[in-house]
């Protein structure tokens, strides 16, 4: 009997990079040079060719195998190396206490108005830019980024006749205006008027679902729901296993006579295009140490991926824990902000330490704030106005709006708003990603523009 | 979790506050029951709190379906002839086959034959009016060490407790409704003391799930897990928690967005839902779940310009009462069979029958499953569990493994935690996160069925079109499109092509058979319903 190739061992033990290495070898190709003119992965401390060779299967992705057209991630990976700004959208779900994130405590009303829930004067960092806010205690870590100059905060952000459905004012932040039923999200529309057809790691939510704010109407995005690795397991190995890829990428690719059929062949597609991108992606290490915590984890994970040059425009993460604290508010806020401030503190400072820190900027938002009343338990209803915050090295770092104060609340009994989000989001796409707002976020020409990002 | 209950404080007088300094009247108009079933136009003073757009919307909006007193449902009769409206193309065995996945949880093999036999009128009806309690068929669920299952304290075995009944129960349209109900009033376990609360509550949707609506609300309201989970049991006169009165609103009856009620309606509201509370041990979570009436709020409310000293029970007969319920309910009930959204004579149609029936969900559920638009409508995609669950019938594969919570977690259900109180999207299932989980789903239940490609015992002459054949049968038979039968011969041949050694003969084409199995799991035939 003739020598048999290896048993597997799981799933995709018998793994892809083998196949890869064996096509490229009977191509007689082997691995590439590093194509002249191509630049260096920035800031990773590698050369592109350790880059590439560190993970077999991801070199030969790239290079090795010429079954499997990956030029447009080629490409993707020579533009994200130039330079190509990313930008993070962090969402506190459940709409933020934004008075306990920026505590009013020099305003007189807030003791009345929140007997059991206002912060002491003195637990926290004073808010530089105005005195009479606090930053809670455990958002110690955006406070030190603040006083760095790095944190531009909205104290009360929103929009007029504020909504107080969480979904419905979801919503209009997601798709960037004030109606319901749109199929794309603004930056799902920034992405279809720049993005690459082939890639879908240009849009990419890393909670394991698709985020609304980057559904496209056209152009591939992605979900995955760990930064570790992404594989499709079968009990099938090389060479049956390319094939089979194969006919599930022309699932993908045939004609559909029907929406729900339109769905799963886009998903099919989209599938098989980010395992070949993520191939040989997993393992990772970073340079700074990150909080014990997943949602920290995202973030180093992200920072690698970055580090590698892997080709992302706009990224989503959701903020640990919930932030609908309608009863016990005080320690679930307490533990899940501190979480979210700490991993993003350590995800800026490895930016910083890999020299990457120029081509990020975090966007933290909610979809609306709470009612500056505490109910009887514990809590707070749902609100109007907001808080966001806009963070990175090359954040302006200058409050927008001014907090509006207590004692005139709106017609609701809620916080007054002094800043929309449609002007953030206009600011964003034209000063950071260097879009014209116009095309995106209807009506822009009616909002005015903070100054978002450093000269 | 649950932090111990903290007793209300006294009231503070002067806490409670409704100002409002700036309120601009104008006249609008309204449909109010005109005391024969019919309604007629009412005008009224309409406070606004924003100053109003010139030539805004004043009403009356769409004439409601006309109200005919409650009476008693009709003694549920088998019969054969279709009614009016009914789909009246041949109802063999694509039709039935689409019936057991929109209804359930798809055919186990045969099962769709048997239901042609009945017609169409009777297959809908077999489904809609089960008798005596549900009959669990084939090898109870185990987990992955062989014990029976702990559904109120294992971790994950509430998820494969109900995932067994999709698999085995013999009334797979009472577990579809119940999952129907569940993403309805979604409750997540996340804000619930114990996972049998969960379990209750759905048993509660079991055992309501086609009778009145309003019966059905009012047993939700009032249900330990949702008092739990929008703090119903924290919400007292003395200061009101808006939580719930705003979801049975927005989420549960009426919509949002459709001028069906106001601030100051959710306001209200949540004062007629005062008085649940409940106790809180470190054993126990939350417990003892009780009317106080003392925490009652007495006063009179005002809810939908209605005046009375309501309480929780009229909080949901006004809801069910307000002249855009039952718009709301049919939309809402017809899109979860339904992909397309009713014609407006379709949707006025099954308005009437639900106003007439006294807010019936059975006769507008057998309008539904026998509608032309459900046979001759385009497909619409399977929620992960329910392709779980049809994938397990259709293999006849028990409950086995602890794998499917996780799984089916990754695929973005998770039984008993949806994402949120306005449950899950079903317009998001796929992305490239939950189509790989949906993979590996798949990868998981051909386990048994998968062959071991390095035996040497596989064919070592099995054509494209046998392998298919085989594949095909180990799925339970289910119809392909063509142009996935031409892929998978396709790719059958293009296997054969690399086989250049002898030895490989038998090994690639037991890798082929894996692979086929796997395609055909997640081609879009499986996922799509």
């Amino acid at each position: 009997m003739s020598p048999r190739p290896g048993h597997h061992s799981c799933c995709d033990g018998y793994t892809r990079s083998q196949l890869l290495r064996s096509a490229a070898a009977e191509a007689g190709q082997g691995l590439p040079a590093i194509e002249p003119g191509m630049p260096e992965p920035a800031g990773t401390g590698l050369s592109r060719r350790k880059f590439l060779s560190r993970g077999a299967g991801l070199a030969l992705a790239v290079y090795g195998a010429s079954k499997i057209p990956l030029s447009a991630f080629q490409t993707g990976i020579a533009q994200a190396a130039q330079g190509d700004k990313i930008l993070v959208s962090i969402f506190f779900d459940g709409g933020i206490d934004a008075l306990s994130v920026l505590a009013p405590v020099g305003d007189s009303r807030y003791a009345q108005l929140r007997p059991n829930l206002a912060l002491p004067p003195g637990a926290g960092t004073t808010f530089a830019e105005d005195t009479s806010l606090q930053w809670h205690p455990s958002a110690a870590a955006l406070a030190t980024l603040h006083g760095e100059g790095k944190v531009s905060a909205f104290p009360a952000i929103g929009y007029d006749h504020p909504d107080q459905s969480h979904f419905t004012s979801r919503h209009y932040y997601e798709i960037g205006e004030l109606q319901v039923g749109y199929r794309t999200g603004w930056l799902g529309r920034y992405l279809d008027a720049v993005g690459d057809d082939e890639n879908p790691l240009q849009g990419l939510s890393l909670d394991g679902s698709l985020s609304p704010m980057i559904a496209t109407a056209e152009k591939p995005v992605a979900a995955i729901d760990s930064v570790d690795g992404y594989d499709l397991w079968s009990r099938v190995s090389d060479p049956i296993e390319a094939e089979m890829f194969r006919s599930f990428a022309r699932f993908g690719a045939l004609p559909a006579d029907s929406p729900g059929l339109a769905q799963v062949r886009r998903a099919a597609s989209q599938t098989d295009k980010l395992r070949q991108d993520l191939a040989g992606v997993g393992e990772f290490s970073s340079p700074v140490a990150y909080p014990d915590d997943w949602f920290a984890h995202k973030l180093a994970g992200l920072a690698a991926y970055i580090a590698v040059g892997l080709p992302m425009r706009v990224v989503t993460v959701r903020a640990p824990g919930g932030y609908d604290t309608h009863a016990d508010q005080a320690g679930d806020l307490e533990d899940n902000l501190r979480r979210t401030c700490e991993g993003i503190l350590a995800f800026q400072r490895d930016l910083e330490t890999r020299g990457l820190a120029d081509r990020v900027l975090i966007e933290m938002w909610s979809e609306f704030g709470r009612r500056p009343e505490e109910n009887g338990s514990l809590g707070t209803d749902h609100g109007a106005a907001g808080c966001a915050f806009v963070i990175g090295s090359k954040a302006k770092g200058e409050m927008v709006g001014e907090f509006p104060g207590l004692s005139s609340l709106d017609e609701d009994d809620n916080l007054r708003v002094t800043s929309d989000f449609r002007g953030m989001y206009c600011s964003l796409l034209e000063q950071w990603l260097e879009f014209d707002a116009e095309a995106i976020i209807p009506g822009a020409s009616g909002f005015a523009r903070p100054t978002l990002v450093k000269a | 979790m649950a932090i111990p209950q903290q007793k209300p404080v006294a009231a503070r007088p002067g806490q409670r506050r409704h100002k409002r300094r700036h309120v601009w009247k104008d006249k609008h108009y309204r449909w109010v029951p005109d005391g024969t079933g019919d309604w007629r136009v009412q005008g009224f003073v309409f406070r606004h709190r924003h100053k109003p757009k010139k030539g805004h919307f004043r009403g009356p909006g769409p004439k409601p379906a006309r109200q005919v007193p409650a009476a008693a449902p009709p003694a549920p009769e088998r019969s054969d002839p279709r009614p009016p409206g009914a789909f009246q193309g041949a109802f063999g065995h694509a039709q039935a086959v689409r019936l057991l996945q929109r209804a359930g949880f798809g055919p186990v093999p045969g099962q769709a034959d048997e239901l042609v036999s009945l017609g169409l009128a009777g297959a809908v009806q077999s489904l809609t009016r089960p008798s005596g309690s549900a009959h669990l068929s084939g090898p109870s669920p185990r987990d992955d060490d062989g014990n029976p299952l702990a559904p109120a304290d294992a971790w994950g075995h509430d998820h494969l407790w109900w995932l067994d009944r999709m698999v085995r129960s013999d009334q797979p349209l009472v577990e579809r409704m119940a999952l129907i109900w569940h993403d309805w009033f979604a409750t997540s376990n996340a804000n619930v003391s114990k996972a049998q609360q969960m379990i209750d509550q759905s048993n509660i949707f079991r055992a309501r799930c086609f009778g009145s609506f309003l019966d059905l609300f009012r047993a939700v309201t009032i249900d330990p897990a949702m008092l739990q989970w929008l703090n119903g049991n924290e919400n007292f006169k003395w200061a009101p928690n808006e939580n719930y009165a705003r979801e049975m609103m927005e989420l549960f009856s009426l919509g949002a967005d459709r001028g069906a009620y106001s601030e100051d309606d959710i306001r209200e509201q949540a004062r007629a839902l005062t008085g649940w509370r409940s106790d809180w041990s470190s054993e126990e979570g939350e417990h003892n779940f009780r009317f106080e009436p003392k925490w009652h709020d007495t006063g009179a409310k005002t809810v939908f310009g209605r005046a009375g000293n309501w309480g929780w029970e009229d909080a949901c007969r006004l809801c069910v009462e307000h002249p855009l319920h039952p718009s709301f309910f049919v939309a809402k009930l017809w899109s979860y069979f339904v992909p397309t959204p009713p014609s407006d004579s379709v949707r006025e149609g099954l308005e009437g029958t639900y106003v007439s029936s006294g807010w019936q969900i059975r006769p507008v559920l057998e309008a539904i499953l026998m509608s032309p638009e459900l046979y001759e409508g385009p497909p619409m995609v399977k929620p992960p569990v329910v392709q779980l669950a049809t994938m397990l019938r259709a293999l006849g594969r028990p409950i086995d493994t602890g794998a499917w919570v996780w799984l089916c977690e990754e695929a973005g259900q998770r039984l008993f935690w949806p994402p949120n109180v306005s449950g899950w999207d079903d317009n998001r299932w796929l992305d490239t996160s939950r189509m790989r989980a949906r993979w590996n789903l798949v990868t998981y239940a051909l386990e048994e069925v998968s062959v071991d490609a390095w035996s040497d015992d596989y064919s070592t002459t099995e054509t494209p079109e046998e392998a298919l054949a085989r594949a095909v049968a180990a799925w339970g038979s289910p119809e392909l499109r063509s142009e996935h039968r031409d892929e998978l011969l396709d790719f059958g041949r293009r296997s054969e092509t690399l086989i250049l050694a002898n030895w490989q003969k038998g090994p690639y084409r037991a890798l082929r058979q894996n692979a086929l199995l796997q395609l055909i799991g997640v081609s879009p035939d499986t996922i799509l319903q």
